[in-house]
């Protein structure tokens, strides 16, 4: 993923809008809108996508009406300049929802971040005729877009992308197969990495907007997942797909750069959701062992349980202000690629912990799929994996204090 | 169209209640909008979007924070809010918190006061009728459904009654309190709260409202309340078991003169 170097700065990054504090210094409390923010995340969390989450877990289907309610309420797009239709706001903001939906659903929520996924490069490097072209329409309606990095030959190592696109004219045509695309088959925009020459390896990476409706794109069918079964994961498929030229992003050949600024950005919004899932489980789990009675007593009064819980809570409020950290610092424009790969690798590896502890907690009944928990574990393996997986989290690590 | 709203804050209805001292102790409440007040709110944005314009004015009474309430209100779409506060109105009862309520409205352009039927912490269900009195009113209360005439200058207000269902028309201006089923409440969309930061809630005091210092708080009370507890513990249910015909009989003597329920 990193070629020799230094990973360079993405050419031309466009900050964030920086909230508008007077204190440049991070501040882990939260203003009466954070509050009231997070409280409206929660109450959609709690009255429309807990209620729904078991369901889609079970069939493997796709909550089109979330989609449309969390538009019509502003909670997609969030990141997306106002002008634009966007909600104008920071990716702090962005992790206070994030959590809360997690919570609810993380399958139905990592549809929400995949489609954040696909649209950063655009708030990154789109110039304003494209963000009016491609951004505005999108945002109008109820949308989802996706990116698409992912190949069967190219996981971690980025530079093995083989999606060519060749240039004629005032196109490029597209050919080639994306794998395990998040919302692959109801994206009204993706994101794509191509390359222009394999050669090239990382110079020679380009992203491309294409739209889903262009003649040459099709899906593969559904991936049976192990967890988050509610999101719609596919191969996406370009078969001389012709692209306008000026749906690029950045220039030639910037692609490698604006990827890792992409997947820099968004780091802190999964994690987020990594702190939502592990909070969910120890929610049950405080609940349930209080209520759980063996040897005369619940099993809350035994302290190996409470140490379990105590744990519990000491990693979830680490991974918490680490993600918070991480979010602060993409609104104020500040590079941020050492706190973000902590926060992500620290809070996908401790939700990992705290829904395995939490099955523990609820023993056989934990096992059980009517009970909540073994859901959650299921749905936070994958947190380990996507967006950079929690061994490319720790090489990013050691490389910034090995530089 | 001028569309006065009276809000309360009352404490969220997941709350374990604690009683301290005869009297409820919420040191550690959290507190809502009170739920049939928000069936209010949503009526009059309701209102305004069927009319296509409108002015939505939320007014409520009651400590600081109490400003938090008008703020919700206020994201799902109120034009305004107006906090009254003042020392003199705490541990006012029913009447005098209309009676202050009154005072407020009387100052502002009204065509339509909407209120919930009741605060789910006190449950008097008072103040919206006694409000309508005070500024001499007519009300309908316990309304499931509104409509608004042509010319504006009368509603039809649909009540549910014991066995069936009443409409009543009533002239404009009056005085409506929401019952559950009048609307579903929407939520709050991410713009309207981070708007609410630009608002300013101005405060009305005692002075400000005219209101005097006999017509207000614990002193001015027209009730007394004697006595707060918890209800009694339940206690575990009978389980019969030996014979269902003699467990029948067992259990219709008891239903009857223990239950007191045949």
């Amino acid at each position: 993923m990193l070629g020799a170097g230094t990973v360079a700065e993405c050419s031309a990054p466009r900050p964030t809008k920086v909230q508008a504090s007077k204190e440049s210094m991070f501040n882990p409390s939260l203003s009466d809108e954070h509050k009231a923010l997070r409280e409206l995340a929660r109450q959609f969390a709690r009255n429309e996508v807990a209620p729904v989450a078991a369901e889609a877990d079970r069939n493997e289907e796709y909550p089109w009406d979330l989609v449309e309610k969390a538009h019509s309420i502003g909670l997609i797009n969030i990141t997306v300049p106002e002008q634009y239709g966007g909600g104008g706001l920071g990716y702090f903001e962005d992790c206070l929802v994030a959590e809360e939906l997690a919570a609810g659903c993380a399958g139905i929520y990592s549809s929400f971040v995949a489609s954040t996924l696909g649209l950063t490069p655009l708030i990154l490097a789109a110039t304003p005729e494209q963000m009016e072209r491609l951004m505005k329409p999108f945002c109008a309606e109820p949308a989802l877009a996706s990116f698409c990095l992912t190949e069967p030959g190219a996981g971690s190592d980025v530079s093995g992308v083989r999606t060519r696109a060749r240039r004629d004219g005032d196109v490029y045509v597209l050919n080639g197969t994306k794998r395990f695309i998040t919302n692959g088959g109801v994206a009204k925009l993706y994101t794509v990495t191509t390359t222009l020459d394999p050669e090239l390896r990382h110079r020679g990476l380009m992203l491309l907007v294409v739209p889903s409706d262009l003649p040459g794109v099709s899906v593969g069918k559904k991936e049976e997942k192990m967890g988050q079964r509610a999101a719609d994961t596919r191969e996406v498929i370009f078969e001389d797909v012709r692209v306008p030229v000026n749906n690029r992003l950045g220039d030639e050949g910037q692609g490698f750069q604006l990827v890792m600024a992409t997947l820099d950005k968004i780091r802190a919004e999964v994690a987020a959701a990594a702190v939502g899932v592990a909070r969910a489980a120890m929610e049950a789990s405080v609940q349930y062992a209080q209520e759980r009675e063996q040897f005369g007593q619940p099993i809350s009064a035994f302290q190996a349980i409470q140490f379990k819980l105590a744990d519990m809570a000491i990693k979830l409020e680490a991974a918490r202000l680490l993600v918070w950290r991480a979010a602060w610092m993409a609104d104020q424009g500040l590079r941020n690629t050492y706190e973000s790969a902590i926060a992500k690798a620290f809070a996908a590896d401790s939700a990992m912990q705290i829904t395995t502890e939490a099955v523990q907690i609820f023993g056989g009944y934990g096992y059980i799929r009517e009970y909540p928990v073994e859901k959650y574990m299921r749905d936070a393996k994958l947190l380990q994996i996507y967006e950079g997986t929690s061994e490319i989290q720790r090489l990013v690590i050691s490389r910034w204090l090995l530089k | 169209m001028n569309i006065v709203i009276c809000v309360k804050q009352v404490p969220d209805t997941e709350t374990k209640i604690k009683v301290k001292d005869g009297q409820v102790d919420h040191a550690e409440t959290k507190y809502v909008v009170n739920p049939y007040d928000e069936y209010a709110i949503e009526e009059g944005l309701r209102i305004r979007e069927r009319l296509g314009e409108g002015k939505i004015t939320l007014v409520s009474t009651g400590p600081e924070r109490v400003k938090d309430a008008l703020k919700s209100g206020l994201a799902l779409g109120a034009d305004e809010a107006i906090h009254l506060v003042d020392e003199a109105f705490e541990g006012s009862d029913p009447y005098a918190t209309a009676l202050i309520l009154s005072k407020a409205v009387a100052k502002l352009d009204y065509d339509i006061i909407l209120c919930g039927k009741q605060g789910v912490d006190e449950d008097h269900a008072q103040v919206g009728i006694i409000l309508a009195e005070l500024l001499d009113l007519p009300h309908v209360s316990v309304v499931t459904k509104l409509e608004i005439s042509e010319d504006r200058q009368a509603v039809v207000a649909h009540r549910e009654v014991e066995g069936g269902h009443e409409a009543v028309q009533a002239p404009l201006p009056s005085v409506i309190t929401a019952q559950k089923g009048l609307n579903e409440p929407r939520y709050a969309s991410i713009k309207g709260i981070m708007a609410v930061k630009k608002k300013v809630i101005p405060e009305w005091n005692a002075t400000e409202l005219g209101v005097e210092k006999n017509q207000a708080g614990a002193m001015a009370a027209k009730m007394t309340f004697l006595e707060v507890t918890l209800p009694p513990e339940r206690t575990a249910g009978q389980v019969f078991a030996e014979d269902p015909v003699q467990d029948a009989i067992k259990v219709a003597h008891l239903l009857r003169d223990e239950a007191k329920i045949l």
